[in-house]
């Protein structure tokens, strides 16, 4: 939690080294509801800042996932193939890609970011 | 119950008369297996449908303002005369002489919707809306295309819009750019300037917009599209706020499609099928699917058709039912239509916004939005329950959770064929939820109580769908 990163499109970034991992912010999932549907990008695709990387179903709607950094997903969260329902129990656990960085956007501190969502 | 799970082997509706000719077999176009349909008694299937319509709410049960569908009524004297049997019983194959009747409904209809939109030429193939914007879309392409310009590889889609029109961008290889609307529910005028530019193939736009809102920027907008030499394509969805009053044409719009199953008062939402007709001005015609009917503009050219996007003529029969409706209600009766639309909805509006709160509080087109995200905070009930519990008073939910844009949406769009008291009776049905709210929310989670199917859990019903059939075996 506490090396987390946010963007103001609701996703969460944790960065290791010039890896980014990104999800769905609490406060993200919460609005969403209960997600029924992760529809995965695929190791290899390239990510840009700003741009959809994937999108994700709940009961309400079908709604964009936004990366904040630029670069190559090396890794995708397949778990959530079956278990879309992760990003609703644990969004910070429930990681959806994993990007080597090549450009990261300004981004927002928890603190910063709980007092945006507000 | 499945009406397959009824079937029993050699159970029939109809009895063919004894074979008195010879038998002929036919071999070219011979099935591998015998076709897979119920065998079941005429009562039994009259029973089955019987059953299946009394679980579910139509326009015909009570009052059904889904937002941006346009549940009017759907006049009998349409399926009477789609019925006819010079309409009904013909081949699409059948020679041309001999269907002259059906060729000049297509020209007519072709006419009507020229007059209406502002558009030069239709196509009536596609078979609803998104099929229209896929259609639409691909007219664009062509066009471009046919300039060799082919570094325009965006659509420009605002934030408000409905889900089909990225989609149907999509489907066309195009990207997506997402445009923020302003206060008022319009385009950001600013933010449309920074993102149009050489790559722009298009802008697509409904107006009035999904917030029920008329976008007065639209001349300045389609001028904007078209300095970046990009065109403009109008969603139809909501056409029944201004047809007859002002034209997509006349707004800057290239190309279009319309909805007779919403507009023009065809069945749909299981009454099913529709028709999606596509309209474009001259620039755009010759790329048109073929066959195109009615008054062609000059130049027109059918070898640069983009073809066919739907076997034969569309859904015939619903194109029927469209002409009927125009030729019903006559140039004055669109125009009244479309004003009675949106005089109800403001009607509707006025009744229910002492209780509810608006997204955007001003005079609305054909439908509004309200957001009940400050009902959900104080109370804990739900935008999905209070549409859940209308339907213990006989009436069908609004839209929900859409534009996507509006927190807790509630669209409501009550069309022009309601009657005051029906809009009186649903405002007190939203006053009574929202008293119950208050006083016992608890009791709104479950609702509703008195349908013959009580709330879906629709999270187990997305996330571990069941098979009910399995045509396999």
């Amino acid at each position: 939690m506490e090396n987390l990163l946010f963007s103001k499109s609701h996703e969460w970034v944790k960065i290791e080294g010039n890896k980014a991992k990104i999800g769905l912010s609490d406060y993200a999932q919460h609005e969403l509801g209960d997600i029924v549907y992760v529809n995965l990008p695929s190791v290899g695709d390239k990510v840009t800042i700003g741009e959809s990387f994937t999108d994700v179903e709940s009961v309400k709607a079908v709604s964009e996932v936004y990366s904040p950094v630029s670069g190559t997903i090396t890794a995708v969260n397949e778990e959530l193939e079956s278990q879309p329902e992760l990003i609703n129990n644990a969004p910070y656990d429930a990681w959806i890609i994993v990007v080597e960085v090549s450009e990261k956007d300004e981004l927002l501190t928890k603190e910063e970011y709980d007092k945006f969502c507000k | 119950m499945l009406i397959f799970e009824k079937s029993v082997k050699g159970r029939a509706s109809i009895q063919l008369d004894k074979l008195d000719v010879p038998h002929y077999e036919l071999k070219a176009q011979k099935r591998n297996a015998q076709a897979r349909l119920p065998e079941i008694s005429e009562q039994d299937a009259v029973r089955h449908y019987t059953e299946l319509s009394r679980k579910a709410h139509g326009v015909d049960n009570g009052f059904y303002p889904l937002g941006s569908c346009t549940m009017k009524y759907n006049p009998r004297v349409n399926e009477v005369i789609a019925a006819d049997k010079a309409f009904a019983n013909i081949h699409p194959l059948q020679e041309e002489e001999t269907v002259k009747g059906c060729t000049q409904v297509m020209d007519e209809l072709s006419d009507y919707l020229c007059a209406i939109t502002g558009m030069d030429a239709f196509t009536l193939q596609p078979a609803a809306g998104a099929h229209g914007e896929f259609t639409g879309i691909m007219l664009i392409k062509a066009y471009h295309m046919s300039r060799n310009d082919t570094l325009r590889t965006k659509i420009i889609v605002p934030d408000s819009a409905h889900g089909t029109n990225p989609a149907s961008a999509h489907m066309c290889d195009f990207d997506i750019v997402s445009v923020p609307s302003n206060a008022q529910g319009g385009v950001d005028i600013e933010e449309l300037k920074k993102v149009v530019g050489p790559d722009t193939a298009g802008l697509m736009l409904t107006n009035p917009n999904t917030l029920g809102l008329f976008d007065k920027n639209i001349l300045k907008i389609t001028e904007i599209v078209h300095k970046a030499g990009g065109l403009c394509y109008y969603d139809g969805a909501n056409l029944n706020a201004i047809m007859g009053v002002v034209r997509p044409g006349d707004m800057g719009f290239d190309c279009m499609h319309l909805n007779i199953h919403k507009t023009f008062s065809t069945p749909h939402g299981g009454g099913g099928p529709g028709a999606g007709p596509v309209g474009c001005k001259k620039s755009l015609a010759s790329f048109l699917p073929t066959p195109v009917f009615g008054k062609l503009p000059q130049g027109y050219d059918p070898k640069k058709s983009i073809g066919k996007v739907k076997t034969f003529y569309g859904n015939f029969s619903v194109l029927v039912k469209g002409l009927a409706y125009i030729k019903t209600l006559g140039k004055e009766g669109i125009k009244d239509a479309a004003q009675k639309a949106v005089l109800n909805a403001n009607y509707l509006l006025s009744l229910v916004k002492k209780d509810y709160d608006l997204a955007y509080d001003r005079i609305c087109m054909h439908e509004f939005v309200l957001s009940l995200q400050k009902l959900k905070d104080e109370t804990g009930v739900s935008a999905m329950d209070v549409a859940k519990a209308m339907l213990d008073y006989g009436m069908h939910p609004p839209t929900m959770y859409f534009p996507l844009i509006v927190h807790e949406a509630l669209m409501l769009e009550p069309t022009e064929t309601e009657s005051r008291e029906t809009l009186i009776k649903a405002a007190q049905v939203l006053n009574t939820i929202k008293q119950q709210a208050v006083a016992d929310s608890a009791s709104l989670h479950d609702s509703p109580k008195t349908t013959i199917i009580g709330r879906v859990d629709e999270v187990r019903a997305a996330r571990q769908p069941v098979l009910k059939y399995d045509f396999s075996k």
